[in-house]
């Protein structure tokens, strides 16, 4: 694909191949008759049992994935070493979410799904936070800025708060929706308020206040504001209305 | 530089000079006919130095492909922030899921990414076949492959023509959305449907395809590649269009990789990473294919490699006519598949089967399952949790544009203005997904 624009010049550029640190690996295929419980480990499983063996609570492996449970705290971490070690470079955050249980006694389990594309691996991390406890879980953000927005969503959705997020505020719903976090299971399908409460809110609403305070602030607009707005400015609250 | 102002010919001028040059005449002479020196326009004005604005793109703007909104903060032309909003098309995908069996959750994934609909059903029935420990017959297995790639085809021509239109070329989006529009009657005559087609079930597809089919999708083949010449030849060394695109939103591999981007912005970037290639699916290891990788990662990369990407979906539908097998479509299982309507009316076993199946839904073992395909925004994945009901406890989307938008604040950083619709444009993004 020569475009004939880049000057002769240039330095080649680096591409990074998937698989490239194992190159005597078998070919990927498409897995079949995958068992669902058991079946072989992903070898950083393992890995991480040895590397931190207080951490671990458990690994499962279903329909051919492995997931290692470990402790709430240790996952940046872990997450950390397995982005640095040459033998799993887990260089890609694929997904965070959270999975909470139809049966309260169920811990809410915070989910991070990991691949290695230096190895074509494929690994999930899970930290349960049993029923009663904070919900509060590591931020992996220092590792990956692709979780910047993956953690927020889980935040909005589940109200898990990740420790060491750098701005852990709402992202789908708005950020003065006051009904709750909505993936949770006690949060109704039709919403905790009812129709003729949402509509009175949406009708109070002012469409023209929907800038954040971190807008606000942003250089001379801040000149512009009103006393009182700048007094709560000051005062660090986030929302503008 | 001299401080006189020239005006090129006006009406009441003498016209052209000896070279055929408009003649440029002093606005301001004194008596004798001397140009005067006045002073530049900009002294007149106040001085905006240092002086920022905050200016706001959307949600209602055409551009914004979408819903999306961007707080700009702009030094004069340039962009100091941008923070963007998204949300306006939440409407809780995966809460309803949650209350639906699992053939019921189809349709949903047709209006999540509803330029690549088919795509969508196709991975979701791989995750959901995955919790349930299914595996699907081998012409079902070729025909999803023909569906996966007719909708990547569908959403490249999709972002090819509406980044034709924000950068300013109107052609090429009428050549894309004729072409778009073949495909889609393509899709109709399989499922009776064009954009929110519903064609997959767990275990099988909801129709196979009709006859004199696969004769309409080689003409297809046979005519497309002639229209992708034909925007190539204008697009690929037009001055304009690379003047707008080379050099813009540029990221390197480390940082792509670590802000999770996938499909065509990972590509452009120089990370060779496609689920098709890395972890496949339905065989794709058997089909003969390149993955284009870009090298500078700007917005010119993103539209080589979607261009290329175009051509090699042609050239897998070309292997996937020539092996689709006969064969059933459906596997043969009655608690997931529901049996000929002839049958549920005539035998008894049928027709419990069917009772079963339309009042209490399959039930996938308890377990948790992830699958991941590589859709044309990048590595969509559903993550779905069973604890042995018939509907999931929890079904998570990833969403590939949503990762890939949450980078455009370091993309458009330091480019203009009239540079982060370019930007924009380029990472592909369909709101219907992101906001979910």
């Amino acid at each position: 694909m020569s475009t004939g624009l880049a000057p002769a010049s240039e330095t080649p550029p680096r591409i990074v191949y998937p698989g490239s640190a194992d190159p005597n690996a078998p070919r990927p295929v498409t897995p079949t008759g995958i068992p669902h419980r058991g079946g072989p480990e992903n070898p950083s499983a393992a890995a991480i049992r040895a590397q931190f063996p207080d951490a671990v609570r458990r690994v499962d492996v279903v329909w051919g994935e492995t997931t290692v449970v470990v402790a709430g705290d240790k996952v940046l971490e872990i997450v950390r070493w397995l982005h640095d070690q040459p033998l799993h470079l887990y260089t890609y955050l694929s997904d965070v979410t959270a999975v909470e249980f139809r049966d309260p006694e169920e811990p809410i389990a915070v989910v991070w799904h990991l691949r290695s594309l230096a190895y074509r691996r494929f690994l999930r991390l899970k930290a349960e936070i049993p029923p009663g406890a904070p919900l509060e879980a590591d931020s992996v953000w220092p590792v990956f800025k692709g979780a910047d927005w993956l953690e927020r969503e889980c935040y909005d959705m589940f109200g898990i708060r990740f420790r060491g997020h750098p701005d852990l505020r709402r992202i789908l719903m708005w950020e003065q929706y006051l009904e709750g976090f909505p993936l949770r299971k006690d949060f109704p399908l039709r919403g905790r308020f009812s129709r003729a409460e949402q509509l009175r809110q949406a009708l109070a609403a002012n469409p023209e206040a929907r800038y954040s305070m971190e807008e606000l602030s942003i250089a001379d607009a801040f000149e512009d504001l009103p006393p009182s707005m700048r007094a709560r400015l000051k005062g660090g609250e986030k929302t503008g209305e | 530089m001299s401080n006189t102002r020239t005006i090129d010919v006006a009406l009441s001028t003498s016209g052209l000079d000896a070279q055929g040059r408009p003649v440029r005449v002093p606005l301001a002479v004194d008596d004798a006919g001397n140009p005067v020196t006045v002073a530049p326009p900009h002294a007149l004005e106040p001085d905006l130095e240092g002086e920022h604005m905050l200016i706001n793109i959307g949600p209602q703007h055409p551009a914004t492909h979408g819903v999306l909104r961007l707080v700009l903060e702009l030094d004069g032309e340039t962009v100091v922030r941008c923070i963007p909003h998204i949300g306006y098309l939440h409407c809780g995908f995966e809460k309803i899921g949650e209350y639906r069996q699992y053939n019921q959750i189809i349709p949903w994934t047709d209006r999540e990414d509803y330029l690549n609909s088919i795509g969508n059903n196709v991975a979701f029935a791989l995750s959901a076949e995955r919790l349930f420990g299914i595996e699907i017959t081998p012409r079902c297995t070729v025909l999803r492959v023909i569906a996966a790639e007719l909708s990547r085809i569908i959403s490249h021509l999709v972002w090819l023509g509406t980044t034709c239109i924000d950068i300013g070329a109107f052609t090429p989006f009428l050549w894309a959305f004729q072409e778009r529009e073949n495909v889609y009657r393509l899709l109709e005559n399989w499922v009776g449907a064009r954009l929110t087609t519903s064609a997959t079930r767990v275990g099988g597809m909801a129709a196979d395809i009709p006859d004199g089919w696969m004769d309409q999708l080689r003409g297809f083949l046979g005519e497309f590649p002639r229209t992708l010449d034909e925007i190539d030849r204008m697009l690929t060394r037009n001055a304009i269009w690379v003047g707008r695109t080379v050099g813009l939103g540029a990221m390197s591999a480390e940082d792509a990789e670590n802000y999770g981007l996938s499909g065509p912005m990972l590509r452009a970037s120089g990370v060779a990473y496609d689920v098709r290639k890395d972890f496949p699916y339905l065989g794709y290891e058997t089909y003969d294919f390149d993955v284009p990788v870009g090298t500078r990662g700007d917005v010119y990369d993103r539209f080589l490699v979607r261009m290329e990407e175009l051509r090699q979906s042609v050239r897998i539908l070309e292997q996937a006519v020539v092996r689709l097998p006969d064969g059933p479509v459906n596997i043969d299982d009655p608690r997931v598949i529901l049996p000929a309507k002839s049958k549920a009316m005539n035998e008894m076993e049928s027709m419990i089967h069917h009772f079963k199946q339309v009042m209490e839904g399959p039930r996938p073992p308890i377990g948790e399952a992830y699958a991941a395909v590589e859709s044309p925004k990048g590595e969509k994945g559903y993550y779905m949790v069973s604890d042995g009901t018939a509907k999931p406890v929890r079904w998570r989307i990833r969403p590939p544009s949503f990762v890939n938008l949450s980078a455009i604040p370091k993309l458009v950083e330091g480019h203009l203005l009239s540079d982060v619709i370019a930007i924009n444009a380029s990472i592909d993004i369909v709101m219907g997904e992101i906001d979910r």
